[in-house]
């Protein structure tokens, strides 16, 4: 059975992440919380932290807030300033890129901080409303109203506009890097494969879509905005096309409000809007419980890298660490 | 503050939030400075687009661009402000911070997406309620405004309640007819006049104007004030010299005015010169007024209505008395977005009566009453 380790914090839990083997949870009134072994808090942003991503290429979670800055955090609980463009500048997305490469959005300008210490700025038209790096290369993708554009960070070159109507308002690359995937302000998902600019639409959802996750090797991508986790295909020279999704945990009266794919197995953690937690297998649908019911919607889950251990954060402050094997 | 006296509720309570709209030099940032410094023992967060000349005076203030971002659903009113949806999930997020929010827009902003971000992103909507629209008229320059500008018109017509700010620089003629034209824009707003935007914070905060179990509850008088201040000055201050006549003024005449007592008035009332010359507006009402209704008849009708004349809706409200229904039924409506639910049980001393009213432009006022007269209850076969 599995065993819950229950925290509870006085803020919104923006991201749970693990650094080192450590749960770490970023909160909305801009601190960071290493509750393991004695809790360690690390006040991150002045007024509040408005995005925490991990970024896997450096190991660290990297954060934006109300004040203007970036920081970078490490498993020893360490604080590192990458950028700072001014007080009241809201830096509402952020992301982790090769070689220490940090990208950022605020208002109408995408920000990548290269390793060099160089800011490099690209002014939109419209909102930058987040930004992905892709997998290989300093290739920064960024979800703007109307489209995405891909810009070759280190360099002058004419960034790549991909267009398609409405607002983007969230955006990855698939592991592989072959397809560009964009959130909407409508309930669906707009996606591009590189090589061609073809494009790929998922919809049908009841919801707007805000939380995503890629399975292992990329064979699938795990969403939020329905009753039920919608997984596209990913595995196919097509990605999704014409297939329809697998749909998982599926619960009549509640809706996903998060996902998190296990690092390893065909399997993924799906959080409700009623704070359960299930664990459900992809080939059969098998359903495991992992937390009941809370007090509010789950925000945010991440496996440790074993994938032995699930972090999650809800919006009210609960919290926990939930141990699959018991 | 009552609010702390019940946190539990309190935490689940939506955010209130208050629209500032006016054009530039209205008294926007002197109201909100206003409003931020009365010892009301509230805090506010608020979103400018622009941090003006005069300070604001508040510790949370958010700036951000207006975006505009047009729904992908083929309709072209389906139009949120993108950066709204961002800031107040942000603010959202963290409770006990605030307790209200007030949005301060440009001067050149179309509200109408400003406030149908707060009905239709289903996260703002679940955790704030937008309380009410408020547009700063500037006494001594709206007849200039309105003349250069269709957003002027438009936030007025948007308004739940407008505020005729600096009446200390016209004469009493001139203000007359400045209200008789905001009136004649918007019939059901509530109007105040002020000087350099001195106003009790009762009559701009906590006005419940979207608020469906409030709506048009707290002005019993709201519909009849609104007919009768349509009729009345719609024909008078509007109708002056022929050079005002803009090719929009047909629509007026085509759609608006079919009362055969509004076409003798305005014809009447050509008389060149005496009131104040105020004639680019575009914007009409429609006040319709029957018995009780089929409610099956009445619904598809409104949605068909705000289906195909959705684009030229700016807002809509509405009492209804259904058949066999025990309770009053409320509407209100924002382009193509329509929400409507039992208020209250009718009273014994109530009549039981329909009222509609429809603000925007080209309303075919004909066929929203032959329409509205077809959803009558038929009378009772079985009684």
């Amino acid at each position: 059975m599995p065993t819950v380790v229950p925290y509870q914090f006085e803020s919104f839990v923006e991201t749970a992440v693990f650094l080192g083997n450590e749960p770490v949870f970023a909160l909305a009134d801009g601190s960071v919380r290493f509750p393991a072994g004695g809790e360690r808090v690390v006040a991150a942003h002045d007024g509040g932290l408005l995005a925490a991503r991990h970024d896997p290429h450096g190991k660290r979670l990297l954060t934006s807030g109300e004040d203007g800055r970036v920081v970078a955090l490490g498993a020893d609980a360490g604080v590192t300033e990458i950028a700072s463009i001014g007080k009241s500048k809201w830096i509402n997305a952020v992301a982790g890129g090769p070689s220490g490469s940090v990208g950022f959005a605020c208002g109408r300008t995408a920000y990548v901080m290269l390793a060099g210490g160089v800011l490099r700025e690209f002014p939109h038209a419209r909102s930058v409303e987040d930004v992905a790096f892709a997998p290989k290369g300093i290739r920064i993708a960024t979800a703007r109203y109307d489209g995405a554009s891909l810009y070759f960070a280190a360099t002058d070159t004419t960034p790549v506009s991909l267009e398609w109507k409405g607002a983007h308002v969230g955006i990855d690359f698939s592991p592989d890097g072959r397809f560009l995937v964009t959130t909407m302000q409508e309930n669906a998902l707009h996606g591009w494969r590189l090589d061609d600019g073809k494009h790929m639409r998922m919809t049908g959802y009841p919801a707007k879509v805000k939380g995503w996750s890629w399975s292992a090797k990329g064979k699938f991508l795990a969403t939020t905005g329905a009753p039920a986790a919608i997984l596209w295909p990913f595995a196919a020279k097509d990605g999704p096309m014409g297939k329809a999704p697998l749909e998982l945990g599926t619960r009549g009266n509640t809706m996903v409000t998060s996902v998190a794919c296990h690092p390893a197995e065909d399997m993924l953690a799906i959080g409700y809007q009623d704070g359960m937690i299930l664990a459900v297998r992809f080939s059969d649908g098998r359903e495991a419980l992992l937390r009941r019911e809370g007090m509010s919607p789950v925000r945010t889950m991440a496996w440790d890298k074993a994938g032995a251990r699930l972090a999650f954060g809800c919006e009210s402050g609960e919290a926990g660490l939930v141990d699959i094997q018991g | 503050m009552s609010e702390t006296s019940a946190p539990a509720a309190a935490a689940e309570a939506p955010i209130p939030v208050t629209v500032l709209t006016g054009y530039l030099g209205a008294g926007k940032t002197t109201l909100l400075n206003r409003i931020l410094k009365e010892d009301h023992g509230r805090k506010y967060a608020v979103i400018v687009n622009e941090f003006g000349e005069i300070g604001i005076d508040n510790d949370l203030i958010v700036e951000s661009d207006e975006e505009i971002y047009e729904m992908n659903n083929g309709c072209v009113c389906c139009t949120v402000r993108g950066d709204l949806v961002r800031v107040v999930e942000g603010l959202t997020r963290r409770k006990g911070r605030f307790d209200a929010i007030i949005v301060e827009t440009t001067g050149l902003a179309d509200p109408v997406p400003v406030a149908q971000t707060f009905f239709m992103d289903d996260d703002v909507r679940a955790k704030t309620q937008l309380d009410a629209v408020v547009a700063l008229v500037d006494a001594k320059h709206l007849p200039l405004r309105l003349k250069d500008s269709r957003e002027a018109e438009d936030q007025i017509a948007f308004a739940d309640v407008v505020l005729i700010n600096k009446t200390d620089l016209v004469t009493p003629d001139e203000l007359a007819a400045v209200e008789a034209t905001v009136r004649a824009i918007n019939p059901h707003a509530v109007i105040h006049r002020a000087e350099r935007a001195g106003i009790p914070l009762a009559k701009v905060l906590g006005q419940g104007a979207f608020d469906l179990k409030r709506v048009l509850d707290e002005d019993p008088e709201f519909l009849e004030a609104a007919e009768h201040g349509h009729d009345d000055h719609v024909c008078g201050p509007d109708c002056d010299h022929e050079h005002h006549h803009h090719h929009d003024h047909g629509h007026d005449h085509g759609h608006d005015h079919h009362h055969d007592h509004d076409h003798h008035g305005h014809d009447h009332h050509h008389d060149h010169g005496t009131v104040s010359p105020i004639h680019d507006v575009t914007v009409t009402s429609v006040s319709l007024r029957g018995g009780e209704l089929d409610q099956k008849a009445f619904f598809p009708w409104i949605q068909q209505l705000t289906q195909t004349e959705g684009p030229n809706i700016l807002r809509l409200k509405g009492i209804l008395a259904f058949a066999g229904d025990q309770d009053r039924y409320v509407v209100q409506g924002v382009h193509m977005i329509i929400e409507g639910d039992h208020q209250r049980p009718w009273r014994e001393d109530e009549k039981r009566e329909s009222r509609l009213v429809f603000i925007g432009r080209e309303l075919d006022r004909d066929a929203l009453a032959k329409g509205f007269a077809a959803c009558a209850a038929k009378a009772r076969a079985n009684a």
